[in-house]
């Protein structure tokens, strides 16, 4: 089942074509890399349908409703969260309260104001359920700028997973951190992504994390769509090989 | 018709100075980053000034007709606060949190409101003999100072020629290299403090001119600098912070409909013009020119 | 699944209930030691806490940095006044009563046009407003009073059943109405600790942090920070409406924007960071303020020097430097 959908998206900084053109598909359940080099498009495409940014054409369907003007705040009701590239944090606030608060903004408790935070039981247990999916359990009264940069990105997953969204956006979680932790965090977010059945989209740039943990890969080259299949298809296409090593994959 | 002259004219003198206060709020925001909240207390600082040395110049027998040449002057006192103020209280403080540059400026201002009180007394100061050296012209039947033609044409003068220095020297080319990318200026080997010493003491002699130029027709009164601030802010949310032209095109209409405005409000001038300026920040945020920050 | 580490002991807030409880208590026994002049300053004292703890909801919570809440204070004070010249009214739950929906009213029309921008345009636009109300009550002087301002009788309190006249009448009244100070102060510090503790205050504290990623929670960004500037201007206002019958009288002067500096010192004084911070910078810049004014004529001047000074050297204010100091001194506690 298509959940997400852009028709002809175009996205143009001054001369640079971001998206081309884009008919970008998201299925159901499933978990999709977005790769291609620097400038190819990616993040732009994120933004585009993260609202962030407006195309200039084109348009983004979401479970076949058309969200292309709608604001951030509409398609985060429909179920669309992303998290960032740069690391995006409530650093005044604890750990706790960062995950907590996309609890309270998706029960539409943000807006109380006679009640204390703390006692609300239900929101309190979920968010330590999702800090312990993720590992972040134990540092859940430290700061969020006082985190190192793995748990950081960690916790900004966490923050956008925790509005249990149907549509979740990954702007590239491992980047910035050391070799031996992406693994670890991959693992972490692959799995409570797949246990809570939430399709997601990761943009990364590691292809040995890419080719490890997707469903499938979809290549982006200048604003356009080069290369889409599973694994070990992409590892066989010629193109991507030479665009993205200079020389064809070892078979 | 000739009372329609004098209206346009007087509204181009205010505009002139009024210009003149926002382009260099304008300017150092421009480069720097940055808005300084006592911006119009160093306008009343030029307009002090050059009032108190105009004083000064006739008790000690200057001819008056030498006096005009302490405008400018006037101004560069400012500058030169300006210049000292930078280096100590404003660079501390562009690394760290927004607020506290705010405080800071905030903290500027009641010091040199007060500062102004402590040196000049509270009594309002007027530069009269300045304006008595131009002569009255005739406009149809009604007369005019001259030297308010020459306040717009110093108007005049300053937007060209700061367009010039801005857009034809070198020195331009550095304050709009800074402006865009400070680090990239900076590792291309700019030397950004002087930059940023040179934009602030400019925007600040500009602010001190304004100050210095009106000053021959209207006494310097405490609480004039607050009243400016505002109203060159007015003229930048109008125009957009940061351009050239939004501070021209702002103070030409912020003048206009003052001058309307005083036709038919006198009382509540003030606030019909900040009913302008909220209309315009719930429309154009930016302003007519201006970029998003 | 049990939550097992539980985040909330109850041991630290009843640690803090006892300690405001005990700070209460002293405050409420005070009187009697310290006299009437100081009883008095005291209940200055604990108004320009109020007034600063409303300011700094949207400073040190919501990220605003606001130059114009003298606006608020002196429409407290100046409703009032024309409650008083108009209505004849002189009840002080009246005063209350009516003030603060007035308060907020205007509170709620400003924070309309300002919450829209941030940093330098929200602090000129909070001082041009301000300003923009000075020039008004100076100008409609038949309606204000003008410069010479509004006189403002003594109040009476308690429906009416307290009232200051005959004999004594000025010490009752300086030690009842510090007393009257002092429960609204306890109820409006106990009010902005749980609105600062709710979801709402933390989804503020979120918006200052980060804006970005508040909109991306789904946190209506405007609309949450105009009802924090609704509720602070409100707080400000009620301090507005207590003062004026302390002082007995009302100008322009607390419209003009060196008073909005004041509450802006106040808040730094205590440290804008914790929530104590106003409440002890507010009491602490009234001892402060009657020093220095009768010590210099250019106690503006002196007043920029210090605030200059302290972002400067002490920009945490008292509050955040006892803490650090206190955090020093202790010994390493685990991490929960």
């Amino acid at each position: 089942m298509i959940l997400l959908k852009t028709v002809d998206l175009h996205k143009k900084f001054g001369e640079t074509r971001a998206c081309d053109g884009v008919n970008f598909v998201v299925n159901k359940g499933e978990f999709l890399s977005l790769v291609g080099s620097n400038g190819a498009g990616k993040t732009s495409l994120v933004n585009l349908i993260s609202a962030h940014l407006k195309p200039d054409s084109g348009q983004i369907l979401f479970e076949d409703k058309d969200i292309t003007f709608a604001t951030v705040h509409e398609r985060i009701k429909a179920g669309i969260a992303r998290s960032f590239q740069i690391v995006n944090l409530f650093d005044g606030l604890s750990v706790f309260d960062n995950v907590a608060l996309s609890i309270f903004s998706r029960e539409g408790k943000s807006t109380n104001i006679a009640s204390l935070a703390e006692h609300d039981q239900d929101v309190r247990n979920e968010t330590l359920e999702v800090l312990g999916q993720f590992g972040l359990r134990a540092m859940s009264s430290v700061l969020a700028g006082g985190l190192a940069q793995g748990e950081r990105k960690l916790l900004d997953v966490a923050v956008a997973y925790a509005l249990r969204p149907k549509l979740l956006f990954l702007d590239e979680p491992t980047s910035g951190v050391s070799t031996r932790d992406k693994g670890q965090i991959m693992d972490t977010v692959s799995s409570v992504v797949r246990a809570g059945a939430v399709t997601a989209v990761v943009i990364e740039h590691d292809m040995d994390v890419v080719f490890r943990y997707s469903d499938r890969i979809v290549m982006m080259h200048e604003g356009r769509f080069l290369a889409d299949g599973t694994p070990d298809e992409i590892k066989a296409n010629k193109d991507v090989a030479s665009i993205l090593l200079g020389a064809p994959l070892s078979a | 018709m000739s009372i329609l002259a004098i209206q346009i004219l007087n509204s181009l003198f205010y505009a002139s100075v009024l210009f003149l206060i926002a382009a260099g709020l304008s300017l150092i925001f421009g480069v720097m980053r940055i808005v300084n909240m006592a911006h119009g207390t160093f306008y009343a600082v030029g307009a002090f000034a050059t009032a108190w040395l105009v004083a000064r110049a006739i008790a000690y027998g200057v001819p008056v007709g030498w006096t005009f040449l302490l405008i400018p002057v006037g101004a560069g006192v400012v500058a030169v606060l300006g210049a000292v103020i930078e280096p100590l209280l404003l660079r501390p403080f562009y690394r760290r949190a927004e607020e506290y540059q705010l405080l800071v400026t905030f903290g500027l201002l009641l010091i040199l409101e007060d500062g102004i009180r402590f040196l000049w007394g509270g009594l309002p100061l007027s530069a009269d003999p300045i304006m008595d050296v131009f002569p009255i012209l005739r406009i149809g039947g009604l007369i005019y100072p001259a030297y308010n033609l020459v306040v717009i044409g110093v108007g005049v003068a300053a937007a060209v020629i700061l367009w010039a220095v801005i857009y034809r020297t070198k020195f331009g080319v550095m304050l709009r290299a800074t402006s865009q990318d400070r680090r990239m200026a900076s590792a291309l080997g700019l030397n950004v403090g002087l930059v940023y010493i040179s934009a602030f003491a400019i925007g600040c002699f500009m602010a001190g001119l304004g100050g210095a130029i009106i000053v021959p027709t209207q006494a310097a009164v405490l609480g004039m600098g607050v009243d400016a601030l505002i109203l060159a802010f007015v003229v930048v949310v109008i125009g957009g912070l940061g351009s050239l032209q939004g501070a021209l095109v702002g103070a030409l209409i912020v003048s206009f409909v003052r001058t309307a405005g005083i036709q038919f409000f006198p009382e509540i001038e003030l606030a019909v013009l900040y009913l302008i300026a909220a209309v315009v920040l719930l429309v154009k945020p930016t302003g007519l020119f201006g970029s998003a920050q | 699944m049990k939550a097992d580490v539980s985040l909330i002991s109850y041991r630290p807030k009843l640690v803090l209930a006892a300690t405001a409880a005990a700070v209460l208590v002293v405050l409420a026994l005070l009187p009697p030691f310290i006299g009437l002049y100081q009883t008095q300053l005291l209940t200055y004292g604990l108004i320009a806490a109020i007034a600063a703890l409303g300011f700094n909801l949207l400073l040190g919570y919501t990220g605003l940095l606001s130059f114009g809440h003298s606006a608020f204070f002196g429409i407290g004070a100046y409703t009032v006044a024309f409650l008083l010249r108009d209505a004849g009214i002189r009840s002080m739950e009246l005063y209350i009563l009516i003030g603060i929906p007035v308060a907020a009213i205007a509170s709620a029309l400003f924070g309309y046009i300002c919450v829209r921008h941030t940093r330098i345009f929200f602090g000129i636009l909070t001082l041009a407003l301000s300003q923009v109300l000075w020039t008004l009550t100076y100008k409609f002087f038949w309606v204000t009073g003008g410069s010479d301002g509004l006189r403002v009788a003594r109040p009476t309190l308690l429906a009416g059943m307290v009232t200051f006249t005959g004999r004594d009448a000025f010490q009752r009244f300086i030690n009842g109405y510090y007393y009257y100070v002092l429960v609204v102060f306890a109820l409006s510090v106990v009010l902005m600790w749980v609105i600062v503790h709710s979801p709402f205050g933390k989804s503020l504290q979120a918006i200052r942090d980060n804006e970005t990623r508040a909109a991306f929670l789904g946190l209506r960004i405007h609309r949450f920070r105009w009802v924090a500037f609704l509720i602070s201007g409100t707080f400000t206002g009620l301090a507005g409406i207590l003062w004026v019958p302390l002082n007995g009288l009302t100008t322009p002067e607390v419209l003009y924007w060196p008073f909005s500096g004041e509450i802006v010192f106040s808040a730094l004084l205590g440290g804008f960071r914790n929530f104590t911070g106003p409440i002890v910078g507010g009491i602490v810049f009234t001892y402060l303020k009657t020093y220095a004014v009768a010590t210099t004529e250019y106690w503006q001047l002196l007043l920029g020097v210090v605030l200059v000074l302290m972002v400067m050297v002490l920009p945490t204010g008292i509050v955040g430097a006892v803490t650090a100091l206190a955090n020093k001194l202790r010994p390493k506690e685990k991490s929960s």
